[in-house]
């Protein structure tokens, strides 16, 4: 694997980590229990696609191919993606939807945080620009998990399935593979494995404020990275390539 | 136009004063810090503008809103290219396009977080209603004591 070719792993990685979260996130809009969360989930995905655009852009210039970030988040098939596995969950109700983002927020703050150091301008500067609203993300996931986790009977028991349904699925965020490797040599990125420690810090601080019990186990649920995916990616492509493939070129 | 008839950057700034933010028309794009640079590249205008957040999806009718007011004066060759480093912040929100907002009844951005008075009747009795409001830029407040909701526009 060339050094071009890992960077462009790396970034097809953090683009469709925002693709496919923001996606998900965006299928509450006009579903949310209150009128307020609505909005703030609106918002939530609204974020993470317009990093998205960053990513997947700068993706298409590393390729050299001549795709854009369109093209390569409505023209690839599953098999193509390399987003983590946690981020395509289903969304289940809405203490699901708010642990899968505090998992995913306390990750994203950490690595765009190192990431505003990497050797490419390019990517340090879209890390900068994300690191803001991935920060106030984690501002807003944390403080509901709290509230949820240390509320009700009700939503305590929810808080807790929740994390216990999508902890096995946070080992993958961890794992380094050859094309990793590769971009942390080359200064493009730090090895995810180095964010642990933190992450670990942050997230038992706020789950145990939140009275809840981090799972034993210590399986992991991994291949997201690597474009094996869970049955639930084909659905949300389908949803979100379809105009797309039917139209191909479609403007409006 | 001719090179010699080419109208100054600082001329360029105040019309694009005149263009209202879509979203808070009572600030122009030129108060509320998005606008970063105004040049000549040889009979060509480039404007460089940043967005607030990398989703806010008012970008694209903001930069069409700028070339449609540069057009109507008469400007022929014009790039709009985006910049999003330094990444922008509220600090950029000029003192006047505060107080616009503050009129209009939206808090201005504090370094402390969240709004030191409600913008309607002036009483420090507030609280935060949600973290996010109306667009990405702002987030919901109420008034304890007047028992408005209002908009605050967030600090980053
Ligand atoms: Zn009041």
């Amino acid at each position: 694997m060339t050094r071009d070719e890992a960077f462009f792993e790396f970034l097809l990685r953090m683009g469709d980590n925002t693709l496919i979260l923001g996606h998900r996130v965006s299928e509450w809009c006009g579903h949310s229990p209150v009128l307020e969360e609505d909005i703030a989930l609106a918002n939530t995905a609204l974020d993470l696609i317009g990093q998205t655009q960053m990513w997947l852009g700068l993706a298409g210039e590393i390729e050299g191919k001549g795709r854009s970030a369109d093209d390569l988040a409505y023209l690839r098939d599953a098999w193509d993606f390399r987003n983590v596995l946690l981020v395509e969950r289903p969304n289940g109700d809405f203490g699901q939807t708010i642990m899968r983002q505090f998992l995913f927020d306390a990750w994203h703050s950490l690595m765009l945080g190192r990431l505003m150091q990497s050797s490419d301008t390019r990517v340090a500067e879209i890390a900068a620009k994300a690191s803001k609203e991935a920060a106030y993300h984690l501002e807003r996931s944390a403080d509901l998990v709290v509230r949820l986790g240390d509320g009700t009977a009700e939503s305590h028991a929810r808080m807790q399935a929740a994390l216990d349904d999508h902890w096995p699925y946070t080992g993958e965020l961890f794992l380094s593979d050859a094309a990793d490797k590769a971009v942390a040599e080359a200064g493009l990125a730090p090895d995810p494995a180095s964010l642990k420690e933190e992450w670990d810090e942050m997230v038992t601080r706020v789950l145990t404020e939140a009275t809840l019990a981090i799972p034993e186990g210590a399986y992991v649920h991994k291949g997201g990275k690597a474009g094996t995916h869970t049955e639930h990616l084909g659905y949300i492509l389908a949803q979100m390539q379809w105009l797309q493939r039917a139209y191909p070129g479609a403007t409006w | 136009m001719s090179t010699a008839a080419l109208p100054s950057t600082d001329e360029v700034w105040t019309w694009l004063d005149q263009v209202p933010d879509p979203e808070i028309p009572v600030i122009s794009v030129v108060d509320l810090g998005i606008v970063r640079g105004v040049e000549w590249q040889d009979d060509t205008l480039v404007v460089h503008v940043t967005p607030t957040y990398s989703g806010c999806p008012a970008t694209t009718l903001i930069n069409i809103e700028i070339e449609k007011a540069l057009r109507d004066r008469g400007i022929e060759k014009l790039r709009i290219e985006r910049r999003i480093s330094p990444a922008w912040t509220t600090d950029w929100l000029s003192e006047r396009g505060r107080q616009k907002l503050e009129d209009y009844g939206i808090a201005p951005p504090q370094a402390a977080g969240g709004p030191d008075h409600c913008p309607r009747c002036g009483s420090k009795n507030v609280e935060k209603v949600s973290q996010f409001g109306s667009t990405p830029c702002k987030a919901q407040w109420r008034c304890k004591d007047c028992l408005e909701p209002f908009d605050y526009f967030k600090c980053i």
